[in-house]
């Protein structure tokens, strides 16, 4: 909303500068986005000349040279381009030192040889018309050269530029910003504009013009009818004013409209009564399938959910929103109905939504407006067209659907006040507040009852809404800071899946791998690279752009896309984790199934280069494992790995495994498939691993229970046993732990040996054994049983002999 | 007597011989000479008991006396010699310790969104708010609906908000959750909501996918002077000791009365021009203060909404705020582009964290 300081001062003119306003404004809730200055600058430069004479420049056919009274001192010679400069002219003069509308700085100078100590100003190069169709200015009446043109014309003037809330239309209208701006310094407000209504109520001759309304979606629908219009530009003020609010001025009747509904923020909308077919008028929903060509020029499909305006012909408006071509007021116009009406807001909301179409009325409808404010706008709008356009009024006022909605009370409690803010406000003061705003007062034993003003019945509706009106205009800005008083609860702390996700974390900064944020949308082409273009996931019904389009269902495109983009600029050697969710259909109450994923991608060498023991080895299988488990181990989740096959198209299917814990499959880790890795250009093999980790959690102890570890020491022995390759390692330790009795702590495999010595499709593994008893000390003997049954298991169930 | 006259010459001999050596090997070549199985001063000691018996005591005691004074002297030679030769090993030993360390460790660090996260759910733990998590997929009635929106308000529209399908949106913030957990929990209660949200906007700074804090504290007395101290407490504790915050009126459909959040600007101490220069304060644009927050008074008709519990708005009161971690992030540490977070490029990302 742009509300030109001059306008403002028309009805409250507050005792403030400009910026110290602009920040009580915005320190009560009207934000202003900038000042800004409209028109010309350096003011004392402009004065009313007059040409005294106007010669042929010697040497340009379009030029003349003029000599031009600017008052005090010599005439002054001045070239002129415009075809309409003549001799006797009172005119608009630019002297050296203006500054134009643009910011350029006017100097003297030379044009073709001539000097010319100024400019003659058309009416756009001082902001008062958007195209220069007239020339240079004229004055119709008489001024002395030399008087300042700011006295004579509007040509100067700041603009504030506010950011409206949506719960306050009543802003969207100069009159409603003075109340604030009354409201906030106490500066006087003057009378509102619509107080006399030169109009009159009744019934207009049906013989001129008749309305019917057959939707409840109109809520009043007023219209009078101006005969004997004459249209013609608006005069300098108006058009100036529209300007500088940043509104085209077109012609008498349309300016007016627009200028009504700046001032009173109620559209209006004119008809030309001579094309309105049958002088009848029909508001009603729109047929599905119905079609109208909105001003604009585009031809709109309708529907049911959007509110039209018909004629004997048929549809030639959208309700609210935007008219139609074809009862549109044009040069020839001579007879007028002006409509001001009340829409239902949300409709006028979905219908703007509906066809991407916005305009100044509709921005205003769709909150929601007042139908008191329909009378209000009528009786701004019939003084200028009586005053601009020689109209005659016919008597009467259409008015459908007229207001009768009540005006509602609200109680104030000056101890429920204390008790929402913190500290009291004097009643006195909020009387005086609620007063300056609109709002009727009465006393009461606990406080106020407050009669809410039309124009603000869909926003104050409760008593915290009365609060806010007190707490905005005279609280906040002595608000004291205070803690809760009388905290009733339990000590707040982050829940265990927290603080193990925390720790899950940490593990993995400490190991040196760093964190990223990918994106929680993807593509289905994504998963296509990543060899799953099935896999089930969740669409976006308006994504932003067709590469995120959907919810990613899996962490690992992201991982990739943040690993390519590194490569891409310059990175060899990469260790990434995310931890963030993922998304899959088929969640509880038809949203999506949300989890937590933990991953790593590790890529390239998996430490820096090193001066003793040059290069380390590059990211495979095992080294992206090490980390998997460290993090396990950490949270002291134990798992077990299994042979992933081919599970997850995008890993290495004899390098991937399954990871579990207990009956519960968390994850996988394993090297990406080479062909997913080069979709990604990827030049190492990259190597990953994803859990969910709220099921990694779940397995995770929140306490775990104290065990003698320290009393006696353990026994430890190795073994070196040769078996078939194809026995995997797991199931060796599940051979031995269940072999190995409960005096078995500990098994795992330290060392693994292929070769000539253990001969062809054989491999030996060294198995590290810890027995540990809790009552004694064991000996060599003590295990001698335990062993003797792990060695002969080993050989009856798996083949394995012991080496050595 | 000749023996004794002996045992003085090997003693002395021994002596002149210990003092003379120059490093321990010699020292222990005088040990075997002189202390040895086959040397002569133990040899006369163990051949004492063939002496006559008038003498004996006189012999043995010399003898025992110079193999003493000859161990101690060559035991405090060992130890003078060794000392200055293992000085000179641990010289000859010397590396280069300005070579870096061994084996390489890279260093890994947490994303400036989760340091930040982590720094802002801290601070709230210590003024006595738990940390909830809560769907991003959510409906559109907890998105809002239960949160007081307008059916006409604009952050409905398909070109503010994502959809899943017309009643299923990616949440917009992380209000949705303020319904959620008053839901799952009677009151009291104070929580934040740390999460990932959504938004159609994309540039410098706003990106379709950004993360927010949402906080509500609701009890019997609490006010918006107590928002306006728990505020303060998390400016001070974010940005300094000295920062002072300011509540300014504006509008939230779930909250009434709903003010914006201004803490005092940190980079000119809220002056709005740079202590040095006295030039304008690029942070704040010469306002002093930055915009944190959005919050307010729980509306009633958000906790009139609850259903599984019973929040009556007439005895339950209490505020709720939402901020930005990525704003937080940004205005802390001056980076200009938000969708950097996102680019994940290792050189921003290894500034942090
Ligand atoms: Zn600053």
């Amino acid at each position: 909303m742009r509300v030109p300081i001059s306008w403002l001062h028309e009805h409250v003119v507050p005792e403030l500068g400009l910026r110290e306003l602009a920040f009580r404004l915005a320190m009560t809730g009207t934000e202003v986005d900038r000042i800004h200055h409209h028109g010309v600058d350096a003011v004392e430069h402009f004065v009313v000349g007059r040409v005294l004479t106007c010669e042929q420049h010697p040497d340009a056919d379009r030029l003349k040279v003029c000599s031009v009274d600017v008052g005090a001192g010599e005439p002054q010679p001045i070239v002129c381009g415009a075809k309409n400069v003549a001799a006797g002219q009172t005119v608009a003069v630019a002297r050296p030192g203006s500054v134009m509308p643009d910011g350029t700085k006017l100097k003297a100078s030379k044009l073709r040889g001539v000097m010319s100590n100024g400019m003659i100003c058309s009416e756009d190069e001082l902001s008062l018309a958007s195209d220069r169709a007239g020339g240079i200015y004229v004055f119709d009446a008489e001024h002395a050269p030399g008087t300042p043109l700011a006295d004579v014309l509007p040509i100067s003037d700041e603009v504030l530029e506010l950011e409206i809330t949506p719960n306050r239309p009543d802003c969207l209208g100069v009159y409603g910003v003075a109340r604030e701006a009354h409201a906030a310094t106490g500066a006087p407000l003057g009378p509102p504009p619509w107080q006399e209504d030169p109009g009159s109520a009744g019934p207009v001759d049906p013989a001129l013009a008749s309305v019917t309304v057959e939707t409840e979606r109109c809520l009043r629908f007023t219209a009078r009818v101006f005969e004997d219009v004459t249209i013609a530009p608006s005069p300098l003020w108006l058009r100036a004013r529209l300007l500088a609010a940043g509104q085209r001025p077109i012609n008498n009747v349309v300016d007016i409209t627009n200028y009504a509904m700046l001032l009173t923020g109620q559209p209006l909308h004119a008809f030309d009564l001579d094309r309105v077919a049958g002088g009848t008028l029909t508001v009603r929903d729109a047929r599905a399938g119905e079609t109208l060509t909105t001003l604009d020029g585009v031809e709109r499909t309708l529907d049911p959910d959007v509110v039209l305006i018909e004629d004997a012909d048929g549809p030639t408006s959208m309700a609210g929103v935007m008219g139609g071509e074809r009862s549109e007021v044009e040069a020839t116009t001579t007879r007028v109905l002006l409509e001001v009406a009340t829409w239902d807001g949300p409709n006028i909301n979905r219908t703007m939504a509906k066809f991407n179409l916005r305009s100044e009325a509709g921005a205003r409808n769709e909150k929601g407006l007042a139908p008191e404010q329909a009378l209000e706008a009528q009786a701004v709008a019939t003084r200028l067209m009586l005053e601009l356009t020689g109209a005659k009024l016919a008597p009467g006022t259409i008015d459908v659907g007229a207001a009768t909605t009540e005006t509602p009370t609200l109680r104030l409690r000056d101890a429920r006040v204390t008790r929402l803010l913190g500290a009291p406000v004097e009643r006195a003061e909020s009387r005086r507040v609620l007063e300056a705003l609109g709002f009727g007062v009465a006393e009461t034993g606990e406080g106020l009852e407050v009669t809410v003003p039309s124009f603000r019945r869909n926003d104050v509706t409760r008593e915290a809404d009365v609060i806010e009106e007190v707490a905005r205009l005279s609280a906040l800005d002595t608000l004291p800071s205070t803690l809760p008083e009388n905290r009733t609860l339990a000590a707040a702390r982050l829940t265990p899946y927290q603080r193990g996700r925390r720790r899950a974390e940490d593990a993995l900064v400490g190991l040196g791998l760093s964190e990223v944020a990918g994106w929680s949308f993807t593509n289905v082409e994504t998963l296509a690279k990543l060899r799953v273009p099935d896999l089930p996931h969740v669409e976006l019904l308006n994504p932003m752009s067709v590469a995120q389009a959907i919810l990613r269902p899996t962490i690992l495109g992201s991982l990739l896309d943040v690993a390519a983009h590194n490569v891409a600029h310059g990175a060899g050697e990469l260790a990434l984790f995310e931890s963030a969710p993922v998304y899959k259909p088929g969640g509880e109450d038809g949203l999506a199934d949300e989890h937590h994923a933990l991953a790593a991608l590790l890529h390239g060498p998996v430490a820096p280069g090193d001066w003793r023991s040059g290069a380390a080895p590059a990211a495979d299988f095992f080294a992206v494992k090490g980390v998997l488990e460290h993090v396990l181990a950490t949270l002291r989740v134990a798992v077990t790995y299994a042979p992933a096959e081919d599970a997850w198209p995008f890993l290495h299917p004899g390098r991937s495994a399954a990871v579990s814990a207990g009956e519960v499959r968390v994850g996988f880790v394993g090297e990406v498939h080479p062909a997913v890795a080069a979709a990604w250009d990827l030049p190492h093999t990259a190597a990953v691993f994803a859990v969910d980790l709220g099921k990694v959690l779940a397995a995770a102890p929140e306490v775990t229970t104290y065990a003698d570890l320290t009393s006696f020491p353990s026994l430890r022995l190795d073994l070196a046993v040769v078996l078939d390759e194809a026995v995997p390692a797991a199931r060796v330790l599940e051979v031995v732990r269940a072999a190995g009795g409960n005096r078995l702590a500990d098994a795992r495999v330290f060392d693994v040996y292929s070769g000539e010595q253990v001969g062809e499709g054989k491999r030996s593994l060294a198995l590290h054994l810890e027995f540990r008893a809790a009552d004694q000390t064991l000996t060599d003997a003590d295990v001698q049983p335990a062993r003797d049954k792990v060695v002969k298991k080993l050989a009856s169930e798996l083949g394995g002999e012991l080496r050595g | 007597m000749q023996v004794l006259e002996r045992i003085d010459e090997l003693r002395s001999e021994a002596e002149q011989a210990v003092a003379a050596a120059t490093d321990t090997a010699a020292l222990e070549e005088l040990r075997v000479r002189f202390l040895g199985r086959k040397a002569e001063l133990p040899n006369l000691l163990r051949g004492v008991a063939q002496l006559e018996p008038a003498v004996r005591g006189q012999v043995g005691k010399a003898a025992n006396q110079a193999r003493q004074a000859v161990e101690a002297l060559i035991e405090e030679r060992v130890g003078a010699l060794g000392t200055s030769e293992l000085d000179a090993q641990l010289l000859a030993d010397r590396v280069d310790v300005t070579l870096p360390g061994s084996p390489a460790r890279p260093v890994g660090r947490l994303h400036l969104l989760t340091a930040t996260r982590r720094e802002i759910e801290d601070v709230f733990l210590g003024l006595g708010f738990s940390v909830v998590e809560g769907p991003e997929v959510d409906s559109v009635v907890n998105n809002f609906d239960k949160l007081n929106h307008d059916p006409a308000h604009p952050a409905r529209s398909l070109s503010d908000t994502f959809y899943v399908s017309e009643d299923v949106v990616l949440r917009t913030h992380t209000s949705p959750m303020q319904v959620r957990s008053m839901e799952l929990q009677p009151p009291p209660i104070a929580i934040i909501v740390p999460g990932r949200v959504y938004r159609r906007d994309s540039d410098a700074t706003h990106t379709p996918q950004f993360h927010q804090v949402e906080g509500l504290w609701i009890d019997e007395d609490v006010t918006l002077a107590d928002l306006k101290g728990v505020l303060l407490a998390f400016s001070r504790a974010i940005f300094g000791p000295d920062r002072e915050v300011r509540l300014r009126p504006h509008f939230f459909p779930f909250t009434e009365p709903s003010v914006e959040v201004d803490v005092s600007c940190f980079q000119c101490g809220g002056t709005g021009a740079l202590p040095r220069t006295g030039a304008r304060c690029n942070l704040c644009k010469g306002t002093g203060w930055l915009e944190i927050l959005g919050s307010g008074m729980v509306d009633p008709n958000v906790l009139a909404g609850v259903q599984a519990n019973d929040y009556d708005p007439e005895r339950w009161q209490g505020f709720a705020f939402g901020m930005g971690i990525e704003r937080i992030a940004m205005l802390k540490h001056g980076f200009p582009d938000l969708r950097q977070l996102y680019d994940n490029d290792r050189r921003f990302l290894g500034q942090f964290g």
